[in-house]
């Protein structure tokens, strides 16, 4: 797994390493029931502080990405798809009626916007 | 036991200079920088947490126990590193060596101060008078880290050390901090790179503790940015922790949850909370 922090990151610390290991998780290159790196291994190998890790994994265990066993360390849980395309169906949404607020005050037809889609799809899947 | 340093109403009077009264944690397991200027109290504190200094008044618990009642094994849970060594100057390493065996007794752990030596690659054949300044505070840190002490004391360690120096020692503090039995308080006017590592941050100003946080929470609190004087007209005085003003504008120092969220501010450093706050007052 790889963790990259960047200091130019308008996001704090913690939640640079959050979305990364969520990312990781989501992505399947983490495993469910595999086991996470110590909250102080981390911190070290970062150089952050302890608080600073253990915030990252306590908001992906409110989350449920993660669970921890005292004593044992922190396991990624197994993930529910259904729900999660569920969750991700609904920050979809949320996005959408967003975007179709501001096509209304820019006045961007349905087609304007279908076409911007599918260039940015374009650009991103040159880009990778 | 859960705190590894427990002030309460800690105080001493030095002539004119006040310390206290002050109340401070530690909890167990984490790094805590102690910063302020030079003569606010930092060292003051430290002598008195080492019981070379006796306070006027207040309770001083380390890992759970008043100080008053340490015995000699107890001491030995406890580790500092100054900014020099203070031993005879003409001792060599074998010299120290034998000394600290002898004083330490059971918890002298003679491997781990070899390993320690040799990754510093300190000389065998020379006496501490020939040592440089770096290598002075690798042998006190060595010697610190080598009698299976719970607490870290570092008073103005890493000062005036060149920054390879300083990355090593930080690689220590951080492998010594794994075992969250460990606890590490480092005093210092500057943080630079030890500031990444720590936990909460504890700001000593004239003798008084102004507060200690989580370093997280410290950082995320201010912004700095450069405004015209016109538009710092418009900035919420409440908002202003401190500001150097030029012939060109000002740079100031705002609390983010004042000012409006679309004001682009950079982030902060300790050093910077530290000036800024000073410099503040004064005005």
């Amino acid at each position: 797994m790889n963790i990259q922090i960047k200091n130019s990151s308008n996001d704090p610390i913690y939640l640079q390493i959050k979305n990364q290991i969520r990312d990781a998780i989501l992505n399947g290159e983490l495993e469910a029931d595999e086991l996470l790196p110590s909250i102080r291994f981390l911190a070290k190998e970062l150089r952050v502080s302890v608080i600073t890790t253990k915030r990252a994994y306590d908001e992906l265990e409110k989350d449920g990405f993660i669970h921890s066993v005292h004593g044992k360390g922190s396991f990624v849980a197994p993930q529910n798809l259904d729900l999660m395309r569920e969750r991700f169906l609904k920050k979809i949404e949320s996005n959408i009626t967003e975007i179709l607020r501001y096509a209304k005050l820019a006045d961007v037809s349905h087609d304007e916007l279908i076409e911007m889609i599918k260039t940015l799809e374009d650009e991103n899947a040159e880009c990778n | 036991m859960q705190n590894a340093i427990e002030l309460q109403g800690l105080k001493k009077r030095l002539g004119n200079f006040v310390l206290g009264p002050i109340d401070l944690t530690v909890p167990r397991g984490c790094i805590v920088g102690y910063i302020g200027e030079n003569g606010a109290g930092k060292s003051t504190t430290i002598k008195l947490l080492l019981n070379l200094m006796i306070p006027d008044q207040g309770e001083i618990k380390l890992l759970g126990k008043d100080i008053r009642e340490f015995t000699p094994q107890m001491k030995k849970d406890i580790a500092y590193v100054f900014d020099d060594l203070y031993l005879p100057e003409d001792m060599t390493l074998k010299n120290v060596q034998n000394f600290h065996r002898k004083l330490y007794g059971q918890a002298w752990q003679d491997k781990t101060f070899s390993e320690l030596i040799a990754r510093f690659s300190l000389p065998n054949n020379k006496t501490i008078k020939h040592f440089s300044r770096g290598m002075r505070m690798q042998l006190g840190l060595a010697l610190a880290l080598s009698h299976g002490a719970k607490l870290l004391l570092l008073d103005e360690a890493t000062s005036g050390l060149d920054p390879v120096i300083r990355d090593d020692v930080l690689d220590l503090l951080l492998e010594y901090i794994q075992n969250e039995d460990h606890t590490i308080l480092v005093s210092s006017h500057i943080l630079s790179d030890l500031e990444k590592v720590a936990d909460y941050i504890a700001f000593i100003h004239k003798g008084q503790l102004l507060f200690m946080e989580t370093k997280d929470e410290l950082v995320d609190q201010y912004g700095i940015t450069s405004l015209s004087k016109e538009q710092l007209a418009e900035i919420d005085d409440k908002a202003i922790v401190g500001k150097r003003p030029h012939q060109f504008g000002v740079e100031v120092m705002l609390k983010r949850s004042l000012v409006p969220s679309d004001l682009e501010l950079e982030r902060v450093s300790v050093e910077d909370i530290m000036v800024y706050m000073i410099k503040g007052e004064r005005k």
